[in-house]
């Protein structure tokens, strides 16, 4: 009988701490929501969307650095999802057992993974030391390589999941490879493609690190990609660690703004998904 | 067929049939190599990532040879650079992280495929997903304004206290709390990396066959026996797979870290005094870098963080790819 108990105490011992690091790890989400909530609502009002960033000991707003946002993670993504999608479509359809897609595979599970900063490094690199100077485009072009691996991974996924009964109907038909994707594959795909372009979406649109040394910032209002930009996140950084007191709330309205964004893309994205495994 | 496909083919002519199924023949072919090309251009990044990283540290390496990687000193004036200090603070703060995440997400994992209410399953993995969404620079900012000085004032003294006389603890929790060091990057990676091993372990979890575990229910195995005896032997590689995938993602993190580990180029014995990361140097340092040698000191950096991460990210997609294939065969 001391056996039982004692195999029921170290059960209800290791039970409960399952229990204890679920509660553990959800409490952070919790918690930084709320403190996000806190700190960022105060300073939520309609400059924020009409002003620019100010100098120290100023009020001031994010106009430019949410639309800098807007610019560089559109263009980021425009880059790099069409890239995306093709090499997920080479790996799924053309080469679906060719060596080439394994190692492509295991290549892209790399990069998927790989620290930002080295891609914000590589663009350097790249772009920014031989045009002599930080621009918009090498932002974009940065979150565009970050943007790839994501999409590809997606879009594989997405097109395995396609009956081949769909594929092999179409080519009965007559239809040649590239149609049978195109009219066939994409399209019964086409929810968890979408999903697969909003978390990168989510993915790049709090992407700092890569931003740093590509689009570096810009106090004023541009639109010009050939010169560096202000960026949400770049801001955030800079405004977080300055010792003004101005800046630091606008970091934290920043980062409310970017959170709930990222989130409401994951959560839609998601919804999406969930809609496509229903049917 | 052809008929269908000559709505889309305009320029054709409907009754030339073979032009029209010549013409889709070379489409198929161009897309083939069009995609086949974007296939290539992955790795073509990788090369490129690579390429400008070992050319761009070039320089650094050339002039400090391999006592790079084995100095401390890091002097923009007199432009002595040395890796060690960065190096150290990197695999420490990741240490740290993975001491305490990797129990704590495996816990989390068992407990969304083992406890938790079916109802309850889908909406707690998907918050505990969502906290992996959550960008780096927001868990910077709320470490930098909330967690640090809360450790500062509260964790932080009692941590010294409590092991003042305790020969090795003593040393490593010495000094002023300052809120800011290796212990809070540390801290933060855990958070940030806790629901990575968590996911993966839940997913690796659930390609235990159901057969399996009933089989040990049915022997009148408790809930834990079953996890300790059954879940986890069966999914040993997928688990270590995720921890390590954790692992690769608190090596490289760069936002959160710069945040709070207060950018000091020293290596202390205490883990509560500043210290810095390999990440969080290129961060801070990089667009103030004056000097060719400063910055290909930096990109150096740059190159060994990839290098790192590369070889462990490598390992744990092995060891996942191993286990898809034991639960495919």
């Amino acid at each position: 009988m001391s056996l039982y108990a004692s195999r029921r105490r170290t059960n209800a011992i290791y039970i409960g701490l399952c229990y204890a690091s679920a509660f553990f790890g959800l409490a952070w989400l919790v918690v930084i929501l709320i403190d996000l909530l806190i700190q960022g609502f105060g300073g939520l009002s309609p400059a924020i969307f009409t002003q620019m960033t100010p100098p120290p000991g100023e009020s001031g707003g994010l106009l430019n650095a949410i639309v800098g946002s807007l610019i560089v993670t559109f263009l980021g993504v425009l880059i790099g999802t069409p890239l995306g999608m093709l090499a997920g479509t080479y790996m799924a359809e053309y080469g679906r057992h060719s060596k080439l897609t394994f190692i492509v595979r295991f290549i892209n599970d790399i990069l998927l993974s790989a620290p930002s900063i080295v891609i914000g490094l590589f663009v350097y690199e790249a772009l920014v030391a031989q045009a002599k100077h930080f621009s918009g485009y090498a932002g974009a072009f940065a979150l565009a390589v970050i943007v790839v691996p994501v999409v590809v991974r997606t879009t594989e996924d997405m097109l395995l999941l396609v009956p081949n009964t769909l594929r092999e109907a179409a080519s009965a038909l007559g239809f040649p490879r590239s149609l049978v994707i195109g009219k066939v594959a994409y399209r019964a795909a086409r929810a968890g493609l979408i999903t697969g372009v909003l978390l990168a979406v989510a993915r790049v649109s709090g992407e700092t690190a890569p931003l740093l040394f590509t689009a570096l910032n810009n106090q004023f209002f541009s639109t010009n990609l050939n010169a560096p930009m202000a960026t949400l996140p770049v801001v955030i950084f800079q405004f977080a660690l300055s010792p003004y007191k101005e800046w630091q709330q606008l970091a934290w309205t920043g980062a409310l703004l970017i959170t709930f964004a990222v989130l409401a893309l994951s959560i839609g994205a998601r919804a999406l998904g969930a809609q496509r495994t229903d049917k | 067929m052809v008929d269908v496909a000559l709505e889309d083919v305009p320029s054709a002519k409907a009754q030339d049939k073979l032009r029209v199924l010549n013409w889709l023949r070379l489409q198929d072919k161009s897309f083939h190599f069009i995609t086949m090309g974007a296939a290539l251009t992955v790795l073509l990044i990788l090369g490129g990532v690579i390429a400008s990283l070992v050319i761009g540290s070039i320089p650094a390496l050339s002039t400090f040879g391999f006592a790079f990687f084995t100095t401390e000193k890091w002097n923009p004036v007199t432009e002595q650079f040395g890796a060690l200090a960065p190096i150290y603070g990197t695999l420490v703060t990741a240490a740290i992280a993975m001491l305490i995440a990797a129990p704590i997400g495996i816990g989390v994992a068992i407990f969304l495929t083992e406890l938790c209410p079916v109802p309850l399953r889908r909406p707690v993995g998907i918050a505990i997903e969502l906290l992996a969404g959550i960008p780096s620079i927001i868990y910077g900012i709320w470490g930098l304004f909330v967690l640090a000085p809360f450790l500062q004032k509260y964790v932080q003294p009692a941590l010294i206290d409590a092991s003042a006389n305790i020969p090795v603890l003593s040393s490593l929790f010495a000094g002023p709390p300052y809120g800011i060091g290796i212990l809070t990057a540390g801290f933060i990676l855990a958070i940030m990396v806790l629901p990575f091993v968590a996911s993966i372990s839940r997913d690796v979890f659930e390609t235990v066959p159901a057969v399996l575990k009933e089989a040990a229910y049915g022997c009148g195995c408790t809930t834990w026996e079953v996890i300790h005896a059954i879940v986890i032997p069966y999914t040993r590689v997928g688990v270590i797979g995720g921890v390590m995938l954790g692992l690769g993602r608190a090596l490289g993190e760069t936002m959160a870290v710069t945040f709070v580990i207060g950018n000091a180029h020293r290596i202390s014995e205490s883990l509560l005094a500043p210290g810095t990361t390999i990440s969080a140097s290129i961060a801070n340092e990089f667009t103030e870098a004056v000097g060719d040698l400063y910055t290909s000191s930096l990109i150096a950096l740059g190159l060994i963080l990839f290098l790192i991460t590369f070889i462990i990210l490598a390992i744990a997609r092995y060891l996942l790819m191993r286990l898809e294939r034991q639960a495919g065969s």
